[in-house]
């Protein structure tokens, strides 16, 4: 069920940035007409968005549900939980085929070795947030770090 | 939305007076719960559309993955299962009062998997690393006491496209489908921009068609021949007594745009390749990983893992399909007609299975259905019709592909009818003419 949070949109930004993140994650819809900047988590999950779409859509879907036995789905703990190990597998792709939920996977995660940094912290930031998530968002200096530990 | 309730097929009938005799419908002694189940009809969450006079009826449900079936003589229909269903991988069942619907079940083995099939009294069915057999009674029901016999064993298995699908030819072989453990043989799998290993080094063990004796306990890779090879994933096969040949659905490539996104846009990911189907002799190459084959083209296409741009040919020593059908279905039922319940058109030609594709995201998927293709002379003599649809639920769920129902194993009857397996809910169709 969809809650309809259209009449947030024109609040002022200082209230905007007081909200808990999950109600500023449902409110943004395009159409708005009010002339406030975007908070920096709406830019994140908009070009998170594009980046979801241009990198992972074909495999998780747009749904984020993925495909039975073959690419997992994103609904999942392991997305809301440890950041570091979620930039390790976007970063090193995974094929270990590890049991999630129950289920084994097929297809191999491939690694995206050039991914830069902004992408990365945006398109978790929407995948922690979307397909029913609601999860910290995720800060570029914490990708970068991450990386840096990975190499 | 509704959903069939598997509790109430579970609620079972324990038949008893099954489990006794030589001779009965029993389970394997060492699976001592092995069940005798009194089947409860439930009721379709989907209406199939067939041809005029076609009739479908559920001749079972919830098994859970049904993945290949085949019938014996006797009208014993064994499906093999993926899942466990209460531990058991291979459900046994049988339409005692002839009303279409299976009013017994025994479940036995223990080995998940996909492939299944009776030939000279012998049930063989494979996991994904072995294939074995059982001797049949002559009723066709599995004798209580047999064990199974290891006929293969030590296949690869590297989680992408494990299953082990198996067809008999007339000659006291077995062929066995081993999946290349990649989509595409690049250095790494599916990974944007990388190129294909050459030569591809998993064509020595995996992408191709194995044959073994189907006799010889416990044969392994020594012991087959490579039958043919540079075939990324086959999971419907069958073999053609008419032609005497063995034919296969081929699983084509997956990821042409995400892999190349300058070379391929979203729509072209949707329709290449074709989903082919190759009739094969000994020693044939189809071609993967080098080549993909354009159904708009008419041509085998080289691979842009390979230096490919989409339009340069290749695949000089690579067979041509003998048919080709849009990109991504996923063929995992392939049955020749033999029957003669339905009408003349359906004699020998080829009914598949196409379970539904994944890889056309964003672009609607496609698929979920039985199609038709007329053969004469050994050949495909007009175009693929679609003959069974409606397993999805609707347009919808075959869009987005969240289907209720995936077509996967498909058998005929000694009656000359032919059963469709589903391996969502493990729903198992029969489909007759009148």
């Amino acid at each position: 069920m969809k809650i309809n949070f259209r009449s947030f949109i024109c609040i002022p930004i200082f209230i905007l940035l007081s909200v808990p993140v999950f109600l500023v994650a449902q409110s943004g819809r395009e159409g708005n007409h009010c002339a406030v900047k975007k908070s920096p988590y709406r830019v994140s999950m908009d070009s998170g968005k594009v980046v979801y779409k241009k990198q992972c859509l074909s495999c998780h879907q747009e749904d984020g549900l993925g495909i039975s036995d073959v690419n997992p789905p994103l609904n999942v703990k392991i997305v809301t939980g440890d950041k570091m190990k979620l930039i390790g597998i976007i970063i090193n792709g995974q094929n270990t085929h590890e049991e999630l939920n129950g289920r084994i996977y097929q297809n191999t995660m491939p690694a995206n070795p050039d991914i830069k940094d902004q992408e990365i912290t945006n398109v978790l930031t929407y995948i922690r947030n979307s397909f029913g998530n609601k999860a910290s968002a995720v800060k570029e200096s914490e990708v970068k770090s991450t990386r840096s530990k990975l190499k | 939305m509704k959903q069939v309730n598997n509790n109430l097929v579970c609620l079972l009938l324990l038949l008893t007076a099954a489990c006794q005799g030589s001779n009965s419908l029993s389970p394997n002694s060492s699976d001592t719960t092995g069940n005798v189940l009194k089947l409860l009809p439930s009721n379709p969450d989907v209406s199939l559309s067939l041809p005029a006079r076609f009739n479908a009826t559920v001749f079972a449900d919830g098994l859970g993955k049904a993945r290949h079936i085949s019938i014996t003589p006797s009208g014993y229909v064994y499906v093999k299962l993926a899942s466990n269903k209460n531990g058991k991988t291979i459900a046994c069942l049988k339409d005692k009062n002839g009303d279409g619907v299976s009013d017994e079940e025994i479940d036995f083995g223990t080995f998940k998997g996909t492939g299944i099939k009776i030939k000279n009294g012998y049930l063989y069915a494979s996991s994904d690393e072995e294939v074995y057999r059982y001797k049949l009674n002559s009723d066709g029901t599995v004798p209580a006491t047999e064990q199974p016999e290891k006929i293969i064993t030590g296949l690869l298995s590297r989680g992408e496209h494990e299953a082990k699908a198996i067809t008999l030819d007339n000659n006291g072989n077995i062929y066995v489908n081993i999946g290349a453990y990649s989509n595409s043989c690049q250095i790494e799998d599916r990974k944007t921009g990388s190129l294909g290993r050459k030569p591809c080094p998993i064509l020595d063990s995996a992408g191709g068609i194995w044959q073994f004796k189907a006799d010889k306990p416990n044969q392994t890779y020594a012991d087959g021949t490579r039958y043919a090879t540079g075939l990324r994933n086959v999971v419907g096969l069958d073999w053609n007594t008419s032609t005497n040949t063995l034919f296969v659905m081929q699983h084509g490539r997956d990821q042409l745009h995400s892999i190349f996104p300058a070379m391929y846009t979203d729509k072209d990911n949707a329709e290449l390749p074709a989903e082919c189907m190759y009739e094969l002799h000994k020693g044939d190459n189809a071609g993967w990983p080098y080549i993909y084959y354009d159904p708009k083209q008419h041509k085998k296409i080289l691979a842009p893992e390979y230096g490919g741009d989409g339009k340069k040919t290749a695949g000089t020593d690579a067979i041509n399909p003998v048919d080709a059908f849009p990109a991504h279905m996923a063929p995992n039922g392939l049955l020749f007609y033999t029957g003669t319940q339905f009408p003349a058109k359906y004699r020998n030609g080829a009914f598949i299975a196409f379970h539904g594709s994944w890889n056309r995201a964003p672009e609607p998927q496609a698929g979920f259905y039985v199609v038709f293709v007329p053969f004469s002379n050994g050949k495909p003599s007009g175009k693929w019709e679609v003959f069974a649809d409606g397993f999805s639920g609707g347009p919808k769920n075959t869009a987005s592909g969240g289907a209720l129902h995936r077509p996967c194993g498909l058998a005929q009857g000694p009656d000359g009818s032919i059963y469709v397996t589903d391996d969502v809910k493990g729903t198992v169709w029969k489909i007759t003419y009148k």
